[in-house]
């Protein structure tokens, strides 16, 4: 027993150990990737990441197990898209102010990219440049490499403690209120926000953190639903079960590269009791959504056209 | 070694600096013979009278030490009780054995344990100290990475071999109202590392250390001593409540690994699961199966309250913590 398990060991580490050529050439690749995010952001990424302010342990990860290393490669993926495919325009990134920040933004498009985009332009175009925290679904966190790379890559689970921790360690964190419901609208519902939750309020008054509204143009149109099917949803234990007929074409699988827009408006800041009536909360969150739906109207005005 | 050796000795100074007078009444401590209970009784009886409790002899005892072998559930530890001046309790003699019954670790660990509770408040002992642990939380995909003292106990939920361990911690929570003149303190510390023969500390001596493919969950751990010197800060007077232990900061799982410097098995957890089963079932393993999700999930602890209540500050760091595992196994 104890020298088979030794034996598969063995194995295990000489596959882990690659010979010289593969090395060389994860080496090459290696280079031409930290090249390309160089490009992307136009410095060095490590001289950037020295100016993110963080809680790093000796380990070389934070307490929720976030690893910059791990990141880097997370953020050349996502910086191709920010850059390169959807070009996104960032307005207003100097109003996000230093220090602790609740990005309330909202939802859509089916596939969150809309959240990988405000993280991208939090780190590459912002000054310092920060990296956004999110909150993922527990079951994320139960399904292996998935929750390897989302703790890595600085996502953690949905619950309140880890909200107001992150929060108290002078973190950005970003929550979509809509939830599930704002991702998966149909395309003739583009744009209006759907109803959104009181937590984040909450949560803000709670913990003293100004509420930076965010709204992101373009995202609805990436893939056009048509319908959800709630009852297939159900049965299938998904959120939402979008009809999407682009899916069919060939390449369609793909989003549309629309142009993105992402505006940041100026802070708001509540203060209040955190555990007031829902009635009370819901006149402040009301605020934040009409702060939301302005900024999103006033994009969508300014916009020539959805793909340039 | 040298430096462990030192701070060590400065810790004894420091703890014997804290408590200038020396008091009359002793201090029992269940589960003496076990590493833990040798290693708190060598700090304790420099200062302060000691009786120990526990089925097993005690062979290497230090003279001042009162040994007692006696079973908890025996009406002669009441004697134990009669005849010592009894200023306060430390509970260790928790069994945590794998492969006993279950019928065996009910017994013991808490029809025991509610004797010993009986005769704290028929005695009037002003402390009782009790070491639970962290795994009554247990490893849930949906728990907060720091897990505060108020958190359910769902340590029990896929394991239900630790439910009497949620039950000792749940009936020493109990006092908190039953008994309020007695000051009691449930310290909850995470993985426990050292010469201590814990299934964290056995774990990390495999070779190849085994774990599951595609998690590699942040981990805390706690050297032996940080937690006698825990036990040591909550027998002073006025301190009451629970506090989660934990050590150096956390880290992932694979820097433990690496600090050892062992071999990796990587094993997807369906396999795993399997594979373990069958070990356990054929008696070749002393891992339980649930106990795969200690190295999937995290289940830290948020030891705020220790740090600043207790004063506790863990004094070995984290590759001291982690190498223990191999010094001298006695």
């Amino acid at each position: 027993m104890v020298t088979a398990s030794r034996a598969l060991a063995r194995i295990d580490s000489a596959a882990r150990a690659a010979p010289g050529l593969l090395r060389r050439v994860f080496g090459v690749a290696e280079q031409t990737l930290d090249d390309l995010l160089d490009r992307l952001m136009g410095e060095s990424f490590d001289e950037r990441l020295q100016r993110v302010p963080m809680a790093l342990g000796a380990a070389g990860v934070d307490p929720f197990g976030m690893d910059p290393q791990w990141a880097k490669y997370a953020l050349t993926t996502i910086g191709l898209l920010h850059r390169r495919y959807f070009r996104t325009e960032v307005h207003g990134i100097e109003n996000v102010p230093e220090g602790r920040i609740l990005l309330v933004a909202n939802h859509s498009g089916q596939v969150p990219i809309d959240g990988a985009l405000i993280g991208a332009s939090m780190f590459m175009d912002a000054e310092p440049p920060r990296i956004v925290r999110a909150m993922v679904e527990k079951w994320a966190v139960s399904l292996p490499f998935v929750s390897l790379l989302f703790a890595r890559v600085g996502q953690v689970v949905g619950v309140q403690e880890n909200a107001k921790r992150l929060l108290d360690q002078g973190e950005a964190l970003l929550v979509f209120p809509e939830g599930a419901k704002g991702i998966s609208k149909t395309f003739d519902k583009r744009y209006k926000l759907s109803e959104f939750g009181l937590g984040f309020m909450r949560l803000a008054i709670e913990t003293g953190t100004p509420i930076v509204p965010v709204a992101v143009v373009g995202a609805e149109e990436q893939y056009v639903s048509i319908a959800n099917v709630e009852t297939l949803a159900k049965l299938l234990r998904m959120p939402a079960f979008p009809i999407i007929p682009q899916l069919l074409l060939p390449g369609g699988q793909l989003p549309l590269p629309t142009k993105y827009r992402i505006w940041f408006g100026e802070p708001m800041r509540f203060t209040g009791d955190p555990d007031d009536d829902d009635a009370v909360m819901d006149e402040k969150v009301w605020l934040v959504k009409q702060t939301i739906q302005s900024m999103l109207n006033r994009g969508l005005k300014e916009r020539a056209h959805i793909f340039w | 070694m040298a430096a462990a050796n030192a701070t060590r000795a400065s810790r004894g100074k420091r703890a014997r600096a804290a408590s200038p007078t020396p008091r009359a009444g002793a201090v029992l401590v269940t589960g003496v013979c076990g590493r833990l209970g040798k290693g708190l009784v060598r700090v304790l009886h420099r200062e302060r009278r000691v009786v120990g409790v526990d089925r097993r002899a005690f062979a290497d005892k230090p003279k001042d030490i009162e040994h007692a072998q006696v079973d908890l559930r025996r009406t002669k530890l009441k004697d134990v009780f009669r005849n010592n001046e009894i200023e306060a309790v430390v509970h260790l003699g928790v069994m945590h054995d794998p492969r006993a019954s279950a019928a065996d670790h009910h017994s013991w660990n808490v029809a025991g344990f509610s004797k010993l509770l009986e005769y704290v408040s028929q005695f009037h002992v002003p402390k009782l100290v009790v070491l639970s642990s962290a795994n009554v939380y247990g490893p849930q995909p949906s728990n907060p990475q720091f897990l505060g003292e108020d958190a359910p106990l769902l340590g029990g939920q896929n394991f239900s071999d630790i439910r009497d361990l949620v039950e000792v911690d749940m009936l020493a929570q109990s006092f908190f109202w039953k008994l309020p003149e007695t000051e009691t303190v449930i310290l909850r510390p995470v993985h426990i590392l050292g010469r201590v023969h814990n299934a964290p500390s056995n774990f990390l001596r495999l070779n190849p250390i085994l774990t599951v493919m595609g998690f590699d969950p942040m981990t805390q751990v706690v050297h032996q001593s940080d937690v006698v010197h825990a036990i040591d800060l909550a027998l002073r007077p006025g301190i009451r409540g629970i506090f989660n232990l934990a050590g150096p900061e956390p880290v992932p799982l694979s820097t433990l690994i690496k600090i050892l410097g062992r071999q990796r098995l990587s094993v997807p957890y369906s396999l795993a699961r399997m594979a373990l089963r069958r070990l356990w079932s054929l008696r070749l393993t002393t891992f339980p199966p649930p106990e795969l999700d200690h190295i999937r999930f995290v289940c830290m602890v948020d030891d705020r309250r220790a740090r600043q209540i207790l004063g506790f500050t863990p004094g070995m760091s984290l590759e001291e913590t982690v190498r223990s595992v191999d010094l001298g196994r006695w």
